[in-house]
């Protein structure tokens, strides 16, 4: 991970804002929030807590009651990008809400650094969040949205100006600094949104799906910006999305959800290649599911093939699960070799880069494997019975369910 | 040549059989009336049927009868301050009425609030008189604090819609930005909450302003003697001779309220 020196030696402008001391320093914070002390300007050290989530359950009474969280535990590095994903209605808006101080935890606490804040109210938190419909006022004008953390917070107006000034650059927005928060594009409010919610310097920043309501061609480009945005800040991300590839290709670690509990966090790499269960391998990219049999090392297909793999903790010897991408598998037309499997090909669908072919095993299980076109080999063709299928070395991974 | 293509509609109002004369008829029935009313205002005799030629006789002699203008100065002081006390207990019941979690009998307060636009006002002003009467008897009191209670009572609903409204399509989400952004609930309200309110206060502000200056029922039934207000002395005079002074004051609200209602449009129509 990029550390702020890094950034200060390659990015001059920058460097201002990571020795600017964080919100708790220099308010009335400081001694509301406790030991916050001045030497935390410092680098932290690896393994350094942020937002420390500690058993926290969320129920929100009705009938039935919603328990939005379900006793969610999870630790947040400092100067991390940590992604929540998850399905739509799996509580993640909920959990960054908890952080924020907009709703009290049910049960459990929530820890900034090493102090409880579960009580502490929304504006004593130097915590920030891009919301997702910005929520950007409408009787102000960019800077004047801008200024607004800053002024709540205190600062001289000179101070104001100057960081002021300083977000418009980051954001490039300079030029529109004047211009109601109206008479701008969504991209350009969700640049202000950003600005607004960096401008006071907090420890956290919470941002809630804020790519959701842009196109394809400006979410990519904000995905690039919102990551030198964290990268040039050092300041802790803690991002939404039901977007896999977004958490894929944005985040140091990634946290997947599921009704209301944390099924797995990993880096992406981790997730994608190692998911625990077999929701996370179904909800990230695209899956395969095989019936196996687990002895030592060793899984069995039940359709033919015996491969080594790691065992996760928990798994017992007997039947499993094992998880096959698409992209470790491929197909031939001729005779099974000793590791391949014989098939029969349903269909072959064409997309430009690849080519995903349609399988059946022996044994009636359904499998896709995706294989990357190569200029000039002959398409595969459908219905042909004698094909074998092989798989990548480490593509069988077992699952806990 | 083909026809210019029209967005097709369900169906067109304006090709029922009867529809432009009903129209037509109705503004003549509104508007006619008041023109002749402002047409004679200028009358240089003292007819209001017969035209003698153009002048402003009318004008000065209002301005300068003294029954009118201390009829003219209460009415104003008298909805300036029953406008602006219902306007500020409008903007509370608005706030207790769409920013709190639903409480049981919500439904019952806002049908209290908005009691005056249901009952009839011959029923509210026969209720004040007899217990004002009553008040005014034993305590001996008889100063404007009774009209402006009055008064303040039924402009509350006028004032509470418009500032319902708007709040009603401000999103809740900036409050909640604000505090995020380190304000305390306070500089919420001061910052936020009322300057977005703000179009509302001012349209129910004006709203309340109108209908106190303009109410004849309540009043009569509630004033003690020597304090007619405009409306009050204009009702007064019809019963004596009319001369087109009457016009002439009836111009003079006609326009302010005019002002007002236009400001009012204004208001409400802007930052959509
Ligand atoms: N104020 C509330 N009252 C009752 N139930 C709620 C409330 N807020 C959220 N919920 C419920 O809690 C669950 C989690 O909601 P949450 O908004 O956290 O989901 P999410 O993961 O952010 O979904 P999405 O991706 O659609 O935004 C949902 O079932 C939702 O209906
Ligand atoms: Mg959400």
């Amino acid at each position: 991970m990029p550390r702020p020196e890094d950034c200060c030696l390659s990015r001059a402008p920058s460097c201002k804002l990571i020795e600017k001391p964080s919100v708790m320093q220099d308010t009335g914070m400081q001694q509301e929030t406790g030991n916050m002390d001045s030497t935390e300007t410092s680098r932290p050290s690896a393994g350094d807590t942020a937002i420390d989530v500690v058993r926290v359950s969320k129920i929100f009474p009705g009938d039935p009651e919603v328990r939005a969280l379900d006793d969610v535990s999870v630790a947040i590095r400092r100067n991390e990008f940590f992604t929540l994903l998850g399905p739509s209605g799996c509580g993640k808006t909920t959990l960054l809400r908890l952080i924020a101080g907009f709703e009290p935890p049910s049960m459990g606490s929530l820890r900034l650094r090493d102090k409880d804040i579960s009580r502490l109210p929304p504006n004593r938190r130097p915590i920030n969040t891009v919301f997702q419909n910005y929520a950007l006022f409408p009787h102000m004008s960019v800077a004047q949205n801008i200024a607004f953390g800053l002024e709540m917070l205190g600062k001289p107006r000179d101070e104001i100006a100057a960081t002021v000034d300083e977000m418009l650059k980051l954001v490039q927005m300079e030029a529109l600094k004047n211009r109601r928060t109206s008479e701008i594009s969504g991209g350009q409010q969700q640049r202000v949104a950003l600005a607004r919610a960096l401008a006071p310097h907090p420890e956290v920043l919470l941002l809630d799906e804020p790519l959701s309501a842009l196109d394809l061609k400006l979410r990519k480009e904000m995905q690039i910006e919102l990551k030198r945005l964290q990268n040039e800040t050092g300041i802790t991300f803690i991002f939404v999305t039901h977007d896999q590839e977004e958490a894929l290709t944005m985040s140091d670690r990634v946290a997947v959800m599921s009704a209301g509990k944390i099924l797995q966090i990993g880096a992406p790499r981790e997730i994608y290649e190692a998911p625990a269960e077999r929701f996370v391998a179904n909800f990230i990219g695209e899956s395969n599911f095989l019936d196996a049999e687990l002895a030592g090392d060793t899984v069995r297909l039940k359709a033919g093939g015996s491969f080594r793999v790691a065992v996760p903790d928990g798994v017992a010897a007997g039947p499993v699960s094992v998880l096959l991408r698409p992209e470790h598998a491929s197909v031939r037309i001729g005779e099974p070799g000793p590791e391949e499997l014989p098939v029969q090909i349903e269909n072959v669908v064409y997309s430009g880069d690849a080519t995903v072919a349609h399988l059946r095993l022996s044994t009636g299980e359904a499998v896709k494997a995706r294989m990357p076109n190569a200029p000039g080999v002959a398409p595969l063709s459908s219905g042909a019975k004698g094909a074998a299928m092989g798989i990548a070395p480490g593509g069988i991974t077992v699952l806990k369910d | 040549m083909a026809e210019p293509a029209r967005p097709t509609r369900g169906y067109s109002v304006r090709t029922l059989p009867g529809f432009a004369i009903v129209a037509l008829f109705t503004f003549v029935a509104l508007y006619a009336p008041i023109a002749i009313l402002v047409v004679f205002s200028f009358n240089a005799g003292t007819s209001l049927a017969i035209w003698e030629g153009f002048s402003l006789r009318w004008y000065v002699q209002a301005a300068q009868n003294e029954q009118v203008l201390d009829a003219g100065l209460r009415s104003l002081y008298l909805a300036g301050f029953s406008a602006s006390i219902a306007t500020v207990a409008a903007t509370m019941a608005a706030l207790a009425t769409t920013r709190t979690r639903r409480f049981p009998g919500r439904t019952m307060i806002y049908a209290l609030i908005n009691q005056p636009l249901m009952v009839p006002e011959i029923v509210t002003a026969v209720a004040l008189l007899i217990v004002f009467a009553a008040v005014k008897v034993w305590t001996g009191h008889t100063s404007m604090i009774y009209l402006i209670a009055a008064h303040t009572a039924f402009c509350v609903p006028f004032a509470y819609l418009p500032i319902r409204a708007r709040l009603e399509t401000m999103d809740n989400t900036l409050e909640v930005a604000a505090r995020d952004l380190y304000a305390p609930p306070w500089k919420v309200f001061t910052r936020v909450t009322l300057p977005l309110m703000w179009p509302g206060i001012i349209a129910g502000l004006m709203l309340a302003f109108v209908i106190s200056m303009d109410d004849v029922v309540i009043t009569e039934f509630v004033k003690s003697a020597g304090q007619d207000t405009l409306p009050t002395y204009m009702l007064g005079q019809l019963r004596r001779v009319v001369t087109p002074e009457i016009n002439a004051i009836s111009t003079v609200i006609l326009v302010v309220g005019a002002i007002l209602v236009s400001l009012f449009f204004a208001l409400t129509m802007r930052r959509r």
